[in-house]
């Protein structure tokens, strides 16, 4: 049996959730008896390929090619299927990222292959593997099993931690997938980054805010808090539908599902559908004037009291911790 | 210009997740059932390009007769015909999009929207997935669209910043919040939906791929400690987070 872990690199560096997915695999492999194969697809990506093997890939397969550096979804899902089925591998594992949550799907067509989405456990239970996954934004949780031969997961970010398994390199080989063009149908033709800006579902801390601060200029004292922190800035659909705060920040059932180490939620009610989003965090902390808010119910640490006196003194705080 | 728009009839957001009978779904009483908040996005871009390009809008749905609600809504809100595949049988993702592959094959769409997920199954799967069967180039998570003759640039969003795509017509776009403003139905849509008729078709069998075992409640979250009530407690909400978390 054989597992292939899709290991996402953008601007042929590895994001977070490679070595996430990799880690994932090398523990699946480990339960179940298969062989682990990670696979890279990118412009140049052999000089980055060999580091997977601390996280326990002990191949490598490139796919390289000067076009690949901009992603495509035809041109990257015709490569994972294809290599897939070179591979005869049994399980695809890929992030739940916008990258890999763009491919799953495709691949699973090609392959005939069953998908389970976002999934934040997988454990060889009798011969196949048992994945557990949210629905309802976290509301609940599905214990499934994927019927067909082929089988693809994708993991949801910050769930599955990275662990390094010593420090070997990989055996990197290069892989061919012939593409034509009518293989790149649909290409990015250009990245635009929010400057500096860290993303709600990749952090491993997020600072939301809600309609407790008064106003969007209030907002600096949750970007500051953020700031020292190292944290991402969450928001509730309160203020997003306001437009103090741009969608991509929005927390909840409508928004983004997150499961940060630490949810830090600053004059949040905790409305369901923002719980709903927010509740798989580890370790959740609500600064909120009313003692009877739904988010106390929850959170493991709670201040109630007035944001604009707590924030400022929590940011000074975590300054004087973290010797900044 | 031929748009579909797929549609999905879910638990509304307020819905208290309680396990069915079953041990492998919610228990529907007194659920409220609405439109997928994301299809929302998907009507209405669906009748902002027929503004612009003219053409015809169809909404289509799979499931059972329930689902003729969100039809109706989608017809309220401006689609020119609507189509319930009926069948309530229990699908997965790929389940579904055969179903609705097999029937939007014989209309060969020129745009084809869905939303980026549904919010009960929280799959985001399935736009993707008709695409491949229908051969199609999609692009997924799109928060700005533009077709000028059959090139069609669109933004989505990724992990901290957007993707430029380009790509050509026929295309399968699916809708994330920020797309646009949702229209609400006028009494007259409401009223002139109401005698409008919906297709039914029996769509292509359901074979599961994906097997559900269980569906239980995540642990539950108990309230933690309040640790006072200003900023004095401060110094011991960090020393917690430290120390006895291990975050900081
Ligand atoms: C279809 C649908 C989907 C939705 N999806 C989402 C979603 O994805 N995400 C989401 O967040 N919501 C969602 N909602 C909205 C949700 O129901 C709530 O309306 C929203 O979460 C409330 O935002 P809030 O907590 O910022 O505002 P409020 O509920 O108004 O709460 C503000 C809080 O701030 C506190 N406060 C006030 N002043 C201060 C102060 N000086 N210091 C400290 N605290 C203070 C108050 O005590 C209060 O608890 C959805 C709703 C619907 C109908
Ligand atoms: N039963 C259905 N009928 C029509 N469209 C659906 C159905 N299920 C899902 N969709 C569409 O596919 C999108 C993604 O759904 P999912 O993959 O289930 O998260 C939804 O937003 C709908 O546009």
């Amino acid at each position: 049996m054989k597992i292939l872990a899709f290991a996402e690199q953008r601007d042929n560096a590895f994001r977070k959730s490679a070595f996430e997915t990799v880690t994932a695999g090398r523990k699946l492999a480990g339960e179940s008896g298969a062989e682990l194969v990670a696979l890279v697809i990118g412009g140049k990506v052999s000089p980055i390929a060999e580091s997977l093997g601390s996280y326990g890939a002990a191949r490598v397969l490139v796919v390289e090619e000067a076009k690949l550096q901009r992603y495509s979804t035809t041109a990257y899902a015709k490569v994972v299927a294809e290599v897939a089925a070179k591979e005869k591998a049994d399980i695809l594992l890929l992030p739940a990222t916008a990258m890999g949550k763009d491919l799953a799907p495709r691949v699973a067509v090609k392959l005939e292959a069953g998908l389970a989405a976002d999934c934040t456990a997988l454990a060889w239970v009798d011969g196949n593997v048992e994945a557990t996954r949210p629905v309802y934004a976290g509301k609940a949780l599905l214990d499934v099993r994927i019927g067909t031969p082929r089988k693809v997961f994708t993991l949801r970010p910050n769930v599955f931690t990275a662990e390094k398994a010593g420090d070997s390199k990989a055996a990197v080989e290069q892989c061919a997938i012939s593409l034509g063009d009518a293989d790149y149908s649909v290409q990015v033709k250009e990245v635009a980054q929010s400057s500096g800006r860290l993303d709600v579902a990749e952090a491993d801390i997020v600072v939301s805010g809600g309609r407790g601060l008064k106003g969007p200029e209030n907002f600096k004292m949750i970007e500051e808090l953020a700031g020292v922190l190292g944290a991402a800035v969450g928001a509730s659909r309160a203020v997003v539908d306001a437009g103090w705060r741009p969608h991509d920040e929005q927390v909840g059932q409508t928004g983004k599902t997150v499961s940060p180490s630490l949810y830090i939620a600053v004059g949040i009610s905790g409305a369901i559908q923002h719980l709903a989003g927010m509740s798989s965090s580890k370790y959740i902390v609500a600064i909120n004037k009313d003692k009877d808010a739904p988010i106390f119910g929850v959170a493991d640490y709670g201040i109630v009291g007035d944001a604009f006196e707590v924030v400022p003194a929590l940011t000074q705080e975590v300054k004087k911790l973290l010797g900044k | 210009m031929k748009i579909v728009v797929c549609v999905n009839h879910v638990p509304d957001t307020e819905t208290k997740v309680k396990v069915g009978s079953d041990g492998v779904s919610i228990d529907k009483t007194g659920v409220n059932f609405i439109m997928n908040p994301y299809d929302e996005f998907g009507v209405e871009e669906a009748l902002r390009v027929k503004q612009k390009h003219g053409g015809e809008v169809t909404a289509v749905s799979l499931g059972g007769d329930t689902h003729k609600e969100t039809l109706r809504k989608a017809l309220a809100m401006g689609v020119d015909k609507a189509v319930l595949l009926k069948d309530d049988s229990p699908r997965d993702s790929l389940s579904v999009a055969k179903a609705l592959a097999d029937y939007l094959k014989g209309i060969s769409p020129d745009v084809l929207f869905f939303g980026k997920q549904s919010i009960d199954s929280d799959n985001g799967a399935v736009g993707s997935m008709v695409a491949e069967l229908l051969g199609m180039p999609s692009v997924n998570v799109v928060v700005k669209l533009e077709i000028e003759g059959t090139t069609v640039k669109a933004e989505r969003e990724i992990e901290g910043g957007h993707e430029k795509v380009e790509t050509r017509l026929p295309v399968v776009i699916t809708a994330q919040k920020g797309l646009n403003e949702p229209r609400y139905p006028s009494l007259k849509g409401i009223m002139a939906a109401k005698s409008k008729p919906i297709e039914e078709i029996t769509p292509t069998p359901a074979s599961l791929h994906v097997e559900v075992l269980a569906m239980r409640k995540p642990p539950a979250k108990s309230a933690g400690k309040i640790l006072g009530t200003d900023a004095s407690a401060v110094a011991e909400l960090v020393r917690l987070l430290h120390e006895e978390a291990k975050v900081l």
